[in-house]
């Protein structure tokens, strides 16, 4: 009997969050240790299959085809290559980590701590079946139904204005999301004149249709995603967003959920509208550099930690976006390999800045100071966390940004340029806080504050150590990127530049 | 004689009846207008029936009556409750639902 | 295989320091000998494989050990690959060397600091950084380096960071390197897009087919890496500020090592800019204009720490110059480097010997007559300003005499305007040094009442000592039979000394810089001796001096074409942000609730005009049916 992993490995999740609500309403410590022994399960089997996956096959790997609506076509279908693999065990190591880092965080909120949990779980099970879909409609139906989970993590369990902010983040990713789902229609109808009604990913990607219809449809789909990652001009629901969620959830948001839009764009932007992909391509590259030099300079000028590390992400985005639709071999695996870091950087970042506040009681930067000497292992968790979003060579977000940054110079330089001086912004977004937060005399009301207990450092020591490794030693996944990536431009007949002279 | 002459009275009475819905604002005459138009609905069908020289139109007349016994029964109801509680049959006072 | 070996110079101070951080405050009691052994040991690795390569022929000298593959994506392959060879043995044992002595006056010199493990942590690692940088056989592992040694130093400046001033001045080091490193990442990206390759190996030999613009363009990106690290202009202002750091990282990363990274990376690239021209022009411009502008600032810095910065500022604009004249200057270059490695720091030990004893007191007008106190700090600190004034038979007399020479004899209007320029900045070294001098050792005491001048103890001045011999021999070795230009020869391709024409003969260039220098000198006696020194600066001083003392308004124009421009900029982006984009969004919002709003008033509550609207609604789609099928 063959097992089907990914199926498997999503519905470990979701298992859990159903015996999760079983348990009896007062036991939060049970809740608490039930749903962390499921993420680690769950990883434990992403893993698993991780092992098995063959990196130098460019075809989908553990598909597993199941008829679920016949009439119109839809199945249940899904299969990975390397790019949803890396993510997957992205989402799949992060989720106990956000767990373990976020203890406490669920006290407080509208509903009961069993309920917080319940939502993580449902909404991991959802990251795995996003990233792995292959049918447009089951795509469709998680893009959208991921939003239910995180709307109530962002509106019952967070700060501030949460429930402003978790409307907002619903209303402008469902408005994306009917976008979107105008688009899946139109391919659906043009299958059914073209050899029989289906969603499926491959036979919709042989579709012929007319430049203007492409065109039409990509802005569809890439309107979604660029909502979602978030791009520079649709961006402004994050700040909002992260600012208002608990630490664990802007972790899953920023690092996890804000992938499917950079994914959507690789795997349905190019592989259903490869024409439209090209004609947009100069558009697209163009909001992306606007993306990493605008996020980097808003972030300068930030006074909360949280939206601080928000526009950071958007910068980010902006360099993965322009790495996506570069389609070099080198900027679209660093564009793959720095969601993954992303993912590692940020989830760093939150999860520390989030025991700061919650230390603090505040997130206004200027209210810490001082915390070098008064919590040396935070302040210096902080800190490697920040060298990691500046992409300090030597950790692992740099092997990622110089990738993209090298590999869209082979082919638009100017765009390359400009985006370089994103390292000198992030220089600035960075040690501001740092020094702020960090450094100079102890802002009275901070002395006291208590350094990392052991939970905390057996939960942030796992991210630390990604990300230096991987900066030494990317290979393991850069093995597993590579041909994918390489596939992804060379379905789009795209092949490197060819350096002007050959050296050795 | 011509059917169409059926018709005609239907259309006026219909008129009426529409008239006088959206200019009384006493509930009962509303509702006597109401009546009327659906009785001129039902003279329609009927001549129609005859018209086609076949059964469904009145049929369909019958149900009618009774569709508009029924309604008769529930909104006097409600007309007579309103009048009780507030002392008026006036339409324009019953508007509770606008908020 | 000897070439495995190399590795370990690297791995033992990086592992050294991560035990020391990891550790925590267990390792308070051990931490800075562990540092210290550290350092050694990679000393003693870095001194074995030296004695190897010269038992090795010319052109069997450098060794490679590749570790692994480090990135390897499409055509981008790049292996953490380390290669020694005559350019970067020269640099492992300057690092290593004066490292340790540094890592062993720290024992001392830090003793009372609560962090002293820290501190030996983050030199460690420093040295791991440094010794990554001149080792690695590519550009971006060289980068790798380049980051390390800036993290270190941010660090290291940012010590005692509890201090506000001492924070931002840690962080504008960083950011200011920053810029630099945009050159860096800009240079590496021209390289493999036109080359294909990132290695040096790779580039020298894809060069000479390349196209002059694109190597200028990559000549001036490095050039603007050079100029971040090394503190050249216009990127100079951080290295002032950056003596916040404790003397000993003043003494060893901001003096004898790190800021001379860039004139190693020009070095390592001659290859690119022996064949550019043009970059090459702006390397020596970039060198002459911060020799001189760092000595102008040296005359008139009252902080011993700063002045001696200053002065390492024009000194690195010495090296930046040689290396920028082309194959003949490169040697002289990484002479004077090594020779500036052994008087800079030993000053720089000296002044944090004089500082230790006067209570963290670094103003020069407080010192005075401290010869008598401090007889060996004097003695090294003498020996190491003979040498930066260049009197023979001391270090820096061969080896800034070359860079005049070969300035001199650069050709042309060139050679003289450069020439004059390096025998200028002679003669401004010798004034400010002079000064320093004249200020700290000489004249009366103008201490506060609470300082109580002592010397330092033999942890602190064995190290000093060892450099002041280092600072009175080296010169005389590195050019007996011009051993060191040999030396470099296979790496720089250097041709013989000398095949230039020359403008004059060396005899005589040494004589007019001699005369020079002993003019600067006496000026600074007439100023300094003659005159009665007060214990604060004088305020009626000319407008010139005013300015001087502001490093030449250095701060105040990067503040007026950066800084505020940039934050003003910030601001209105995020106004924008707030009320443009988001005020869109927001509008989208606003609209719907009102139009809601709007067509709610038709909903009124009265029944009857409910049925109006369904009459006339009724009516409208007959008449529309009529119209159509009519």
């Amino acid at each position: 009997m063959t097992i089907n992993w990914i199926s498997l490995t999503a519905l470990l999740p979701l298992i859990g969050a159903v015996l999760l609500a079983t348990l009896p309403k007062g036991a939060e410590l049970r809740a608490k240790q039930f749903a962390f022994g499921a993420t680690l399960v769950t990883a434990a089997s992403a893993i698993a299959m991780a092992v098995q996956f063959q990196r130098d096959n460019t075809d989908l790997q553990f598909v597993e085809v199941r008829s679920w609506i016949p009439s119109f076509g839809i199945n249940y279908a899904v299969g990975i290559d390397g790019i949803a693999l890396v993510l997957i065990l992205m989402s799949v190591i992060l989720a106990p980590i956000v767990i373990l880092a976020g203890w406490n965080e669920a006290q407080g909120g509208r509903w009961s701590v069993k309920t917080f949990y319940i939502l993580i779980l449902v909404l991991e099970t959802m990251m795995i079946g996003v990233f792995s879909a292959t049918d447009v409609f089951l795509f469709y139906v998680i893009f959208e139904a991921m939003l239910v989970p995180v709307y109530f993590l962002i509106g019952g369990y967070g700060t501030g204005e949460r429930s402003a902010a978790a409307v907002k983040f619903l209303l402008y990713s469902l408005f994306g999301g009917l976008l979107m789902l105008a688009s899946i229609i139109a391919l659906y109808v043009m299958s059914g004149d073209q050899g029989g009604h289906t969603f499926d990913l491959a036979k919709l990607a042989k579709l012929e249709m007319s430049s203007t219809t492409q065109n039409f449809l990509f802005l569809g789909f890439f309107i979604a995603f660029a909502i979602k990652a978030p791009l520079w001009p649709f961006h402004t629901w994050l700040p909002d967003a992260a600012q208002s969620a608990t630490s664990g959830t802007s972790v899953l948001l920023l690092g996890v959920l804000d992938k499917v839009g950079t994914f959507g764009m690789i795997r349905y932007c190019l592989t259903l509208f490869p024409e439209a992909s090209k004609t947009f391509t100069p558009v697209i590259i163009v909001l992306a550099v606007i993306s990493i030099i605008y996020g980097a300079i808003l972030a300068i000028g930030q006074k909360d930690l949280k939206r601080l590390i928000a526009f950071t992400s958007i910068s980010h985005f902006g360099f993965i976006t322009m790495g996506i639709f570069a389609m070099t071999s080198q900027s679209q695996s660093g564009a793959t390999l720095y969601m993954f870091n992303h993912g590692f950087s940020t989830a760093a970042l939150f999860i520390v800045g989030g025991w700061m506040i919650a230390r603090r009681g505040s997130s206004t930067i200027s209210e810490f100071g001082g915390l070098q000497r008064v919590t040396p292992v935070m302040a210096w968790c902080f800190f490697l966390a920040g060298m990691s979003s500046l992409a300090l060579p030597g950790l692992s977000s740099f092997v990622s940004e110089f990738l993209v940054l090298v590999g869209t110079y082979t082919r638009y330089p100017v765009a390359a340029i400009i985006a370089t001086v994103g390292i000198i912004l992030a220089a600035l977004y960075i040690l501001i806080p740092v020094q702020r937060a960090l450094h100079g005399p102890t802002t009275p009301g901070n002395e006291n504050l208590p350094d990392l207990n052991l939970r905390e450092k057996i939960a942030i020591a796992p991210v630390l150590a990604a990300i230096i490794a991987l900066g030494f030693y990317p290979a393991p996944l850069l093995n597993v990127i590579n041909p994918a990536a390489i596939h992804v431009n060379s379905q789009l007949g795209f092949t490197d530049p060819v350096p002007t002279v050959e050296g050795k | 004689m011509n059917s169409a002459n059926y018709l005609y009275l239907s259309a006026l009475l219909f008129t009426i009846g529409a008239v006088g819905v959206v200019i009384r604002r006493n509930a009962i005459v509303v509702f006597m207008c109401i009546e009327l138009m659906l009785n001129a609905a039902n003279l329609s069908f009927v001549t129609f029936s005859r018209m086609n020289g076949n059964l469904e139109g009145q049929v369909v007349a019958f149900f009618t009556m009774v569709v508009a016994a029924c309604e008769v029964v529930v909104g006097l109801a409600i007309i007579v409750t309103i009048y009780r509680s507030r002392r008026s049959a006036s339409v324009d006072d019953a508007n509770l639902l606008k908020r | 295989m000897t070439s495995s070996l190399i590795v370990y110079l690297i791995a033992i101070p990086l592992f050294s320091s991560a035990i020391l951080l990891l550790a925590g405050r267990k390792a308070n009691k051990w931490g800075h000998l562990l540092g210290t052994l550290a350092s050694a040991s990679s000393f003693g690795v870095g001194a074995y494989l030296f004695t190897q390569m010269l038992a090795q022929p010319v052109e069997e000298r450098a060794m490679t050990q590749k570790l692994f593959t480090w990135i390897n994506v499409g055509s981008f392959n790049v292996d953490a690959s380390l290669l020694l060879d005559q350019l970067s043995i020269c640099f492992v044992l300057l690092i290593t060397g004066v490292g340790t002595l540094i890592h062993i006056y720290s024992i001392s010199y830090m003793s009372h600091d609560l962090d002293r493990r820290r501190f030996f942590a983050y030199l460690n690692l420093f040295i791991a950084a440094m010794l990554l940088l001149v080792l690695g056989d590519s550009y971006l592992n060289l980068y790798v380096g380049w980051e390390g040694v800036g993290l270190a130093s941010y660090l290291l400046i940012g010590f005692w960071n509890q201090k506000p001033t001492y924070a931002t001045a840690a962080k504008k080091a960083f950011v200011m390197n920053r810029v630099g490193d945009l050159g860096l990442s800009l240079a590496i990206m021209i390289a493999f897009a036109s080359m294909g390759t990132v290695s040096f190996a790779g580039i020298e030999e894809a060069a000479p087919k390349t196209s002059t613009t694109t190597l200028t363009a990559i000549g001036i990106m490095l050039l603007i890496a050079a100029a971040g690290k090394s503190a050249q202009f216009p990127l100079q202002a951080w290295l002032g500020d950056a003596m916040a750091g404790p003397t000993p990282v003043s003494a060893l990363i901001h003096a004898a090592t790190m800021v001379t990274a860039g004139v190693y990376l020009i070095t390592r690239s001659n290859f690119i800019f022996d064949a550019a021209p043009t970059a090459q022009l702006l390397v020596v411009i970039v060198g002459a204009i911060t020799l001189l502008f760092g000595a102008v600032i040296g005359t008139a810095k009252d902080d011993i720490k700063k002045a001696l910065a200053a002065s390492t500022m024009s000194q690195i604009g010495y090296m930046t110059l040689a290396a920028g004249l082309g194959p003949v200057g490169y040697a002289f270059a990484i002479m004077h480097l090594l020779t500036h490695g052994f008087f800079k720091a030993g000053m720089f030990l000296g002044a944090g010997s004089v500082m230790h004893g006067m209570n963290d007191e670094v103003n020069m007008r407080k010192y005075g007559a401290l010869r008598k106190f401090m007889p060996i700090t004097f003695i090294t600190f003498g020996l190491g300003y003979l040498a930066i004034i260049g009197v023979p038979p001391f270090a820096g007399f061969y080896s800034k005499d070359m860079i005049i020479e070969t300035a001199l004899n650069a050709g042309g209007i060139k050679g003289i305007l450069l020439g004059s320029a390096a025998l200028f900045g002679a003669g401004l070294t010798a004034f400010y040094m002079t000064r320093v001098m004249i200020l700290t050792f000489t004249g009366t005491k103008r201490w506060d009442d609470d300082a109580h001048p002592h010397e330092s103890p033999i942890l602190m001045w064995l190290p000093m000592a060892i450099l002041a011999i280092g600072s009175v021999v080296s010169g005389f070795l590195f050019t007996r039979g011009d051993a060191l230009v040999h030396w470099l020869e296979p790496v720089v391709a250097a041709h013989e000394h000398g095949e230039h024409s020359e403008l004059l003969p060396p005899i005589v260039v040494s004589g007019i810089a001699l005369t020079i220098v002993l003019i600067g000198i006496s000026i600074a006696v007439m100023m300094y001796v003659r005159r009665p020194v007060e214990n604060v600066a004088p305020e009626n001083v000319s407008a010139l001096t005013k300015i001087v003392r502001q490093d030449l308004l250095q701060d105040a124009a990067n503040e007026a074409i950066f800084m505020r421009p940039g934050q003003a900029l910030t601001k209105t982006l995020i106004a924008v942000d707030e009320k443009v984009i988001d005020g869109a969004v927001h509008g989208v919002g606003a609209m719907a609730i009102g139009s809601g709003a709007g067509l709610r008033k038709t909903q009124t509550g009265y029944v009857r005009s409910y049925s109006a609207l369904i009459l006339v609604g009724a009516a409208a789609i007959v008449l529309g049916i009529w119209v159509i099928t009519q």
